[in-house]
């Protein structure tokens, strides 16, 4: 009786079936399976050519306790993600909010200056900012003030290199949450704020906690998950910049070790190990945030 | 709020995000700089922030190098670019489109499930999972094929999560009243529901446009043929330093697409915004 109704009902939402089924289709392919595969593969052997070998917690087990490297990159991951998801973060929401006080056109280029960053893949141009002779912008500056006196090794002395990594990083990380800021701050009604001025709200400061924030919940949200994956995965900046490997691995993050042991030596039960860990830290990170988030 | 005050509160944020702006434009201009500086003014001490002999050399070289291919020829790589991009933004739009309406809009089983699976996947849709996507496409043997560029960024979730998003503010009884006129849902979909989502959809192309333009593929395709031109761009630029004029000039021209796109599509979005009267 029961699975006659289900059926019905399936029945009954075909067209919606139907709708979902092209996306879904390809999300099922090429998200969810490869999501759902890197698990049992993590306790694996595989070299994507012979058939996978199955050896326990090994991988794991070489991970924490044999890999001095993989060690290293959770610290640097987790530094790294400590800096620029929060800084990220409160800068897109800020800027977003400044922005919309100004009049439309200051509006539109604003955002455009802000936004250009993230779709720019122009290392080059950042290499030679931090070139270590002094040829480099940023040597050449600071050896013209009198702040230093010979050139700084900005992308392989090992003091500097992850800094100047997570200033480009910060640089390129106006994206889409950015954009989901802005345009939740021109999709809040004007008319919100007029109710709040009668209420007695007399500074922007008020305005954007009694009224904005709580208005802005979903894009804070989804914000928040645009940085936790921009940061937790980042790897291609660093080894643009940094190379690879990075001076002494100070730039290596878990996403270039898996990186390293996926396309470089083709270990893919090694590198799926390692990408299971990194969904487990992007997880607990999304967690914690949504708890934040969801407070009041 | 005293109307002074804002304004002079408006003044300071004017000032700020000036500064601010031409730091964040400064790495941008070097680049459009660079492309057009002559070999030797490169590496000067101090550099300059100017030039006063701008050249087209390095366009020039740069399209000699990336011609060098024996096996193909230059435009062969952008044609790939092109066609990559389009059918992605098209196939994107439309699927998220479609399945965002049925997300926000209809009762079936399953959905809450589904709403749930889309939020958790916005997080593993970035190269965590380039690793296992390769081994599921060698597996469909679709390596060294168009399919490998474009299959896997077809279905986003993030703008499956966009459009949901902005279609949930839809008002319901608009779709009762499709409904009790007779339309399907998927009718209901594409001619009440979509011709008003501009801003989604500008949103959806922009993200959808640039995830596919500057895909770094080498580990999908290398076959010379279907190579996309920042493959081509990288293997240029990892050539070394004394390239970097040309590497600056193709990573300008990469540039120009999504930025001339975002121009235009952000105006549609203030556009829609100004005449949308469904909002809150």
């Amino acid at each position: 009786m029961n699975i006659k109704n289900s059926l019905k009902e399936i029945k009954r939402s075909r067209e919606c079936y139907l709708m979902l089924a092209p996306f879904m289709i390809f999300f099922i392919i090429f998200t969810v399976i490869p999501v759902a595969m890197s698990i049992p593969v993590a306790f694996t052997d595989f070299n994507m050519v012979q058939t996978p070998d199955f050896v326990g917690l090994e991988n794991f087990r070489n991970l924490f306790l044999n890999d001095r490297i993989f060690l290293k990159s959770i610290r640097v991951t987790l530094i790294f993600a400590v800096v620029t998801a929060p800084v990220s973060y409160i800068l897109c929401f800020m800027l977003a909010w400044f922005i919309n006080q100004m009049p439309s056109f200051l509006r539109t280029l604003f955002t455009l200056v802000f936004y250009t960053p993230s779709m720019a893949n122009i290392y080059a141009v950042w290499q030679l900012i931090f070139s270590g002779d002094r040829y480099g912008y940023l040597n050449s500056i600071l050896m013209n003030l009198g702040i230093t006196f010979s050139p700084v090794q900005w992308l392989t002395d090992s003091r500097y290199v992850l800094g100047s990594v997570i200033a480009v990083q910060l640089w390129i990380s106006l994206g889409a949450g950015f954009l989901s800021f802005s345009a939740g701050f021109q999709n809040i009604d004007p008319t919100y704020y007029e109710a709040g001025l009668i209420e007695g709200i007399s500074n922007r400061w008020q305005e954007l906690i009694y009224i904005t924030l709580p208005l802005m919940k979903p894009q804070l949200l989804f914000a928040s998950v645009m940085q936790i994956v921009s940061s937790f995965t980042a790897g291609t900046v660093a080894q643009n910049l940094a190379g690879f490997p990075s001076t002494d691995y100070k730039a290596h993050t878990i996403m270039t070790h898996a990186y390293d042991y996926g396309w470089v030596r083709y270990e893919m039960g090694y590198a799926s190990a390692i990408c299971v860990i990194l969904f487990l830290f992007m997880y607990i990170a999304d967690m914690l945030v949504n708890k934040f988030l969801n407070r009041e | 709020m005293k109307h002074s005050d804002r304004r002079k509160g408006n003044i300071i944020v004017f000032l700020f995000l000036t500064v601010l702006g031409i730091f964040m434009a400064l790495p941008i201009y070097l680049a459009f700089l660079m492309a057009f500086k002559p070999e030797q003014e490169l590496f000067v001490f101090p550099p300059k922030l100017y030039t006063l002999n701008p050249t087209p050399d390095n366009f020039r070289n740069m399209l000699h190098d990336l011609g060098k291919s024996e096996l193909v020829p230059f435009s062969r790589y952008f044609f790939n670019s092109v066609f990559v991009t389009v059918s992605v933004t098209v196939l994107q739009c439309v699927f998220s489109a479609m399945a965002g309406f049925v997300l926000a809009k209809c009762r079936f089983a399953g959905k809450n499930f589904l709403n749930a699976i889309i939020v958790i996947s916005l997080l593993y849709q970035s190269n965590v999972i380039y690793i296992m996507q390769y081994v599921v496409m060698a597996e469909l043997n679709i390596i060294n094929t168009y399919g490998a560029l474009i299959f896997p960024l077809v279905s986003s979730s993030m703008s499956l999560f966009l459009m949901r998003q902005s279609i949930s503010q839809v008002p319901d009884e608009i779709i009762e009243a499709g409904k009790i006129d007779g339309a399907g849902l998927f009718r209901i979909c594409w001619q009440i529901v979509i011709p008003n989502q501009k801003p989604a959809f500008s949103a959806v192309m922009i993200f959808a446009f640039q995830s596919a333009w500057n895909m770094q593929s080498s580990s999908f395709v290398y076959k010379e043929n279907f190579k996309t031109l920042p493959t081509v761009i990288q293997q240029i630029t990892a050539s070394g330093i004394s390239k970097t004029g040309i590497t600056a000039t193709a990573s300008v021209i990469m540039l120009l697409p999504p930025v001339i796109l975002f121009i235009f599509a952000r105006k549609g979005v203030i556009e829609t915004m100004a005449h949308s009267g469904i909002s809150g």
